[in-house]
């Protein structure tokens, strides 16, 4: 998953130092595990906490996580897929 | 029967000084953009409940201030945007826009405080035509063209609602501003022209074709009323009316999922807007009371984060000509002010812990968890951690970090900056202060934002959303692209059929004229040649001779008569 925010400030790879802070690899690096142990812990917020259900799967533990992340997956892939047949050159208007 | 607790209606102010806005020196208009507005807002709080200014129309009474709760906090969010846009856009905007915005807020006062269909009716309207003027104000050739495919929209779906109103009011005899049953012809014009200005399906389109062809200034103005005063009027109208579930939740899946396809930084926004308000039209739809505070609640806050959003976006553009994904990125370097409050904008509207969204939206998805709507309330926070991907980070990532475009922008002048830190702050202020906002909800709020187990359950959304996000990230490559909507049918389709039926009626006048001048020629070439002037049947003669015979004749009857 690294590679993604890091894959710009690669393209060009000048000195690290010559670089914004914020978009060193180092950083972005370390970004990555701050964002993975954020992660961990709100799921792991949810020993202590008692969820109530409404409609017995959301009262499942990590359910918000996966749900939510499903959820985006399949709506970014929807969104791909829908543009296959939308999407056209933005000067698809301009020509009268 | 004459109430006059009042002499004139709130949005009297905002419309006067539209007028002056154009007329006073150039020096005093920024005290009138923003003082005409404070004005308001201080009048808004000093109006007690009920019907405090009415008058006779034909045979009605119109009813042109009624007050409660719920139209005093819509009231008051229009006033206090206009205040504050009034601040972001005085040095940048043109005087026609600066007045039309004026006139057009003025409108979404009006409509707020408007105790019967007609006053609601003429103020819609007015709205209509001064927020066309705004789309204009945009200056391009394309803004003109969006201007006039918006305003258009906006008469056809004032006529339903006329239609609507009239039907009403004829089977009825009432004109009040009450809530209707979905029994009859009449009350469903009515509800189908409300809806098209709050751009539900499939007239949505307007919103994101207009939008974003506004100034940099304009389309904070554009992002605030139309929409929200539909929400009010849906609310005042048609609360708990089913089919508004329905409605909203396609808005909503709509929104997010042409804002993932687009690349124009403010398309974006304006589809979210659609997201947004296709909350606030599934909480109508439940119709609780809880639900009812919530889209309140949300249309507040609502409007003062998407203005935000609206505001970081027009101060890129203004700094920097671009509007394009595509083209941006990296900005935070030298945009740090417009960065932070873009990014307060965008977690706002993601419903992030401590900020105005929190406290709002979830009041709609908790309102369908109690009534059981299952089906709903998965949708509601899916789309919950859909708002996340395609306005919380998507707006935020490419605007300003992304790539770096190379660009070094300088952050916009104070006023700008003054504006998004004033509207930032309240983002803040409401999320982590509930109660500045609750007591002012149309019904008693006992709903609890923050505890652990919401804190809990909407980091986990939102942040595995977030995850979502960069891990999809290759996927998610802006293209230089539009994506086709229901403008299609008469951006092109309906153009299309018009040209072909031009051709086909040019083809069929081209034989008709082969055939008349054909078939009609042999006729007119045999007529000529037996009656024409060498024809034998019709030689004429010269007029001279015809004198001589006509002479002649005279000159014997003449002798004839001597003769007898």
């Amino acid at each position: 998953m690294n590679e993604h925010p890091a894959q710009k400030a690669a393209d060009s790879r000048p000195d690290e130092s010559e670089l914004h802070w914020l978009v060193r690899p180092s950083t972005i690096r370390r970004l990555w595990w701050i964002f993975g142990a954020v992660l961990a812990l709100t799921v792991l917020a949810q020993l202590p906490v008692e969820v109530h259900d409404y409609f017995g799967v959301d009262g499942w533990f990590a359910f918000y996580a996966l749900f939510g992340f499903l959820s985006c997956v399949a709506m970014v892939v929807f969104a791909k897929l829908l543009g296959y047949v939308l999407k056209r050159p933005d000067s698809y208007y301009d020509d009268k | 029967m004459m109430t006059s607790d009042l002499i004139f209606p709130p949005a009297l102010i905002m419309i006067l000084a539209a007028i002056l806005l154009p007329l006073v020196r150039a020096t005093f208009r920024p005290a009138l953009m923003m003082g005409a507005p404070a004005l308001t807002l201080l009048m808004i709080w000093g109006l007690d409940d009920g019907v405090l200014l009415s008058a006779a129309f034909m045979n009605f009474e119109i009813q042109l201030v009624e007050a409660d709760a719920v139209r005093r906090l819509f009231a008051t969010i229009f006033a206090l945007m206009t205040v504050v846009g009034g601040l972001f856009a005085f040095r940048h905007a043109r005087v026609v826009e600066m007045s039309a915005a004026m006139a057009y807020a003025a409108g979404a006062v009006g409509v707020s405080f408007a105790g019967d269909l007609i006053t609601l009716f003429l103020f819609w309207e007015f709205m209509a035509l001064f927020s066309t003027v705004v789309v204009w104000s945009g200056g391009t050739d394309e803004a003109r063209r969006a201007g006039i495919r918006y305003g258009v929209m906006h008469l056809i779906g004032g006529i339903i609602l006329k239609i609507g109103i009239v039907g009403v009011a004829v089977q009825t005899g009432s004109i009040e501003v009450q809530a209707l049953s979905l029994d009859s012809f009449a009350t469903w014009m009515i509800l189908i022209g409300v809806l098209i200005n709050a751009a539900a399906p499939p007239l949505s389109a307007w919103l994101s074709d207009a939008y974003p062809e506004a100034s940099a200034t304009g389309a904070v103005f554009l992002s605030a009323y139309t929409t929200k005063t539909a929400v009010l009027t849906l609310l005042l109208l048609f609360p708990g009316q089913t089919v508004l579930v329905w409605v909203g939740l396609y808005m909503i899946f709509y929104g997010i999922i042409y804002a993932l396809m687009e690349n124009d930084m403010r398309r974006i926004l304006a589809y979210s807007i659609v997201n947004q308000v296709g909350f606030m039209v599934c909480g109508i739809g439940i119709g609780t009371e809880l639900a009812l505070n919530g889209v309140a609640a949300h249309a507040f806050a609502h409007i003062i984060y998407k203005a935000l959003l609206l505001m970081s976006a027009g101060a890129v553009l203004a700094q920097t000509g671009k509007r394009k994904c595509t083209d941006l990125g990296g900005l935070y370097r030298t945009m740090p002010v417009t960065a932070v409050c873009g990014i307060i904008g965008a977690l706002a509207i993601s419903s992030f812990p401590y900020t105005s969204g929190f406290i709002s939206k979830s009041m709609i998805s908790q309102s369908a968890a109690y009534g059981e709507m299952g089906f709903v309330w998965f949708s509601l926070v899916a789309a919950s951690a859909g708002v996340f991907l395609h306005a919380g980070i998507k707006f935020p990532w490419f605007v300003f970090f992304q790539k770096d475009s190379g660009m070094r922008p300088k952050d916009p002048s104070w006023n700008m900056q003054a504006a998004m830190i004033i509207f930032a702050a309240l983002c803040v202020v409401i999320g982590v202060f509930p109660g500045t906002l609750y007591p002012f909800l149309p019904y008693e709020v006992d709903y609890v934002p923050y505890t652990a187990e919401h804190l809990v359950t909407q980091l986990q959304l939102l942040l595995f959303a977030g995850l979502a996000f960069f891990v999809m990230l290759p996927m998610m490559k802006r293209t230089e692209t539009i994506s086709l909507d229901f403008d299609f049918l008469w951006r092109r389709v309906g153009p299309a059929i018009w040209s072909r039926f031009i051709r086909v009626l040019t083809f069929v006048s081209d034989r008709l004229k082969g055939v008349v001048s054909q078939q009609g020629g042999r006729l007119v070439n045999t007529w000529m040649h037996y009656h024409g002037p060498e024809g034998p049947l019709a030689r004429s003669w010269p007029t001279g001779s015809m004198l001589l015979w006509v002479t002649l004749i005279l000159v014997v009857m003449l002798i004839g008569a001597r003769l007898i």
